[in-house]
């Protein structure tokens, strides 16, 4: 029972880990990297988009991205019973 | 009259001197205050430091003299290719917070040999742990120390050495008095003196060129002159008439940015001196939070500057190309001084052609000088232009104490308390760690004082090193149940030793050297770690279907670290 808990626990961590993974690779590696090209073609403000999300965008997704791991964990802790 | 002094008479010099003396003595007093009385303070300041004050002394601890003095330089200098480094120093911080941080602070060790040691149930494994962190580490704080000495001489015109020594007696005191609880109350401090001093100059000069107080959104914006052009066309604009790649496009392959992107991210994931502050903190959760916190703090730096770095292009450009060198400003004669600013009239026109032909150039200008410099060349008052003397002292020094406790924890905790003398008492232990701290400052000192000529070069193979060796290692210890101590040792071998040779092949000529058309698959020595680390994770996997499983006990405490409650006081 106790051995099941935690194994539905960590089933459901991987699952937060893994969405949020795909989109930090979009983000950095996807937008600021290999579209970066295409993305050039769209300007916001005096920024190119592509341009944009490798020197900035990217970062604040980082920051957003964290935060958004420690809220679904937090909440998934009491959900099993596991916080403190 | 005294108020005429104060704004105008006091000078640059008084300034730093001020400025830098101020911050000294806080660090000092903090030090003092939080002395280390046991082992556990010592390598992890008790283990009760809250999610903010951890944040803050990560942010301090992770951004180096690099970051402080020579990132956005390099970004200002290569456009768009240096977003390798802004995303590679930030997006480290997402692995850490989703895949390390959190499992390791259960783990609740002090060292990150520790984990290794434990988790691959064998010293052979913490030994490679061992060596990896300090080769690591000793690259890094030699760095650190140079950067001390250059803004000593520099700001203060006292001989480089003798900058070096004074920083290596500040490092020296408070992390041997105060361990890793006296660096974590002084990287606090230093994270508000760095980001202040970072902050008030590229706020000034973002209004002074662009109208707009916030650096992040001004760059982005038109000119203050009414022209309607936007700052970021125009420096394409400029950067193209003296033959150089447009600002915004960049000139490095598309797989080497790739490539360089993800090892810096790994690298920072797996390096020991940032995994361990995630060990100071009371529970799991706060290692989580501590992770978005200390990226936030981060951030804010790192989204400035690419800012600074099309400010100072900008101004650099317009300053000094095709002017007449008799006009040049003073901070050009006093950087020339340094040597970091190189002028040959080869035309002998008595003008500065800055191009990007390297036949025509007349102009080089180092990396570091374009933050240290940005407030002279923008003309800011003194006492900014001193304040950047401390941000940086503040961000070298901090990066310093945070390296050297984990060369000092290296060899007190993981050689001579897991290895070689197992009944050492904490008190004795605690000798040996301040020890091994005095002996890791003057170590790193001699090596600030007579930089080896590979450090630039060696910087990248830190980074490397981390990510083809300690990142796969616990990834899989974490992720990977059955990962057994055969795998993990084979792919922590086999990732170093193929970094050292691709490094050693193309910046040192060994093993019958190289040029960039000779680079695997086009990726640069610096993207390499990226290769290195797929290699450490195949060979691991291989090795281990053909070896036995890890005990019983180890899978037990995997499944334990998978568990965020009762992660307890990190132990011995």
């Amino acid at each position: 029972m106790i051995k099941n808990k935690a194994k539905l626990y960590w089933k459901e961590n991987i699952r937060y880990v893994l969405i949020l993974m795909f989109i930090w690779f979009i983000v950095s590696f996807g937008a600021g990297i290999i579209f970066k090209d295409a993305l050039n073609e769209f300007k916001m403000g005096g920024f190119k988009l592509g341009f944009w999300f490798a020197q900035q965008g990217s970062m604040y997704v980082f920051v957003i991205l964290i935060f958004v791991y420690v809220h679904l964990m937090n909440k998934l802790d009491k959900k099993y019973g596991y916080d403190e | 009259m005294m108020n005429s002094f104060l704004v105008a008479g006091i000078g640059v010099q008084n300034w730093t001197y001020i400025l830098v003396g101020i911050t000294f003595t806080l660090y000092i007093g903090i030090a003092i205050w939080s002395r280390a009385g046991s082992t556990k303070e010592f390598y992890v300041a008790g283990g009760g430091v809250s999610p903010l004050a951890n944040g803050m002394a990560t942010a301090a601890d992770w951004m180096s003299a690099a970051s402080f003095i020579s990132m956005a330089g390099i970004i200002s200098f290569s456009g768009y290719d240096g977003a390798v480094y802004l995303m590679g120093w930030t997006g480290g911080y997402v692995l850490l917070a989703l895949l390390l941080a959190p499992y390791l602070r259960k783990f609740g060790k002090f060292t990150v040999p520790d984990f290794i040691g434990d988790r691959y149930y064998s010293n052979a494994a913490r030994l490679v742990g061992v060596i990896c962190a300090l080769i690591v580490s000793f690259t890094y704080v030699a760095g650190q120390m140079r950067g001390v000495g250059l803004v000593f001489s520099r700001f203060l015109e006292v001989d480089i050495n003798t900058g070096v020594i004074i920083g290596m007696i500040i490092v020296l005191f408070y992390a041997v008095l105060g361990g890793m609880k006296g660096i974590t109350y002084t990287q606090v401090a230093q994270y508000c003196v760095l980001i202040f001093a970072f902050m008030v100059p590229a706020i000034f000069i973002s209004i002074q060129m662009t109208g707009n107080p916030i650096p992040q959104l001004g760059f982005g914006s038109q000119l203050a002159d009414g022209s309607g052009t936007y700052l970021l066309d125009k420096l394409d604009g400029l950067s193209t008439d003296l033959g150089f790649a447009e600002y915004t496009e960049g000139s490095k392959s598309l797989i080497d940015i790739f490539a360089i992107t993800l090892a810096l991210m790994v690298g920072t994931a797996g390096l020991p001196h940032v995994i361990v502050r995630f060990f100071t903190v009371k529970r799991v959760k706060d290692a989580r939070k501590s992770a978005g916190i200390a990226l936030l703090l981060i951030a804010i730096l790192y989204t400035t500057a690419p800012a600074v770095a099309v400010f100072a292009r900008t101004n650099m450009i317009e300053t000094v190309s095709n002017k007449p060198y008799s006009t040049m400003p003073e901070w050009f004669k006093k950087w020339e001084t340094t040597g970091l600013i190189t002028f040959t009239d080869k035309n002998n026109d008595g003008l500065i052609q800055y191009v990007a032909n390297k036949d025509k150039n007349e102009l080089v200008v180092d990396n570091d000088i374009m933050v240290l410099a940005n407030p002279e060349i923008a003309k800011l008052p003194d006492w900014v232009i001193a304040l950047v003397a401390a941000g940086a002292l503040a961000a070298a020094l901090s990066t310093a104490a945070g390296l050297l406790l984990v060369i000092s924890a290296s060899v007190s905790h993981d050689l001579i308390k897991k290895m070689i003398n197992p009944k050492i008492s904490d008190k004795n232990e605690l000798v040996a760690a301040r020890l091994s701290a005095v002996v890791a400052v003057c170590v790193a000192g001699y090596f600030g004082i007579n930089p080896p000529g590979f450090v630039a070069a060696t910087v990248a193979l830190a980074f490397g090193l981390a990510a083809a060796s300690f990142f796969p290692a616990i990834i899989l210890g974490i992720f990977y149940k059955k990962m057994n101590k055969e795998g993990a040792i084979s792919g922590m071998v086999i990732g170093i030793l193929s970094m050292l040779f691709y490094m050693t092949k193309f910046k040192f000529g060994w093993f019958g050297g190289g040029t960039q058309a000779d680079w695997w698959f086009g990726i640069s020595p610096e993207g390499f770690g990226t290769v290195a680390m797929v290699l450490n994770f195949v060979v691991s996997i291989v090795i281990m279907k053909f070896t036995p499983e890890p005990p019983k006990s180890v899978q037990d405490l995997v499944e334990n670290i998978r568990i965020p409650s009762n992660a307890g006081e990190a132990t011995h």
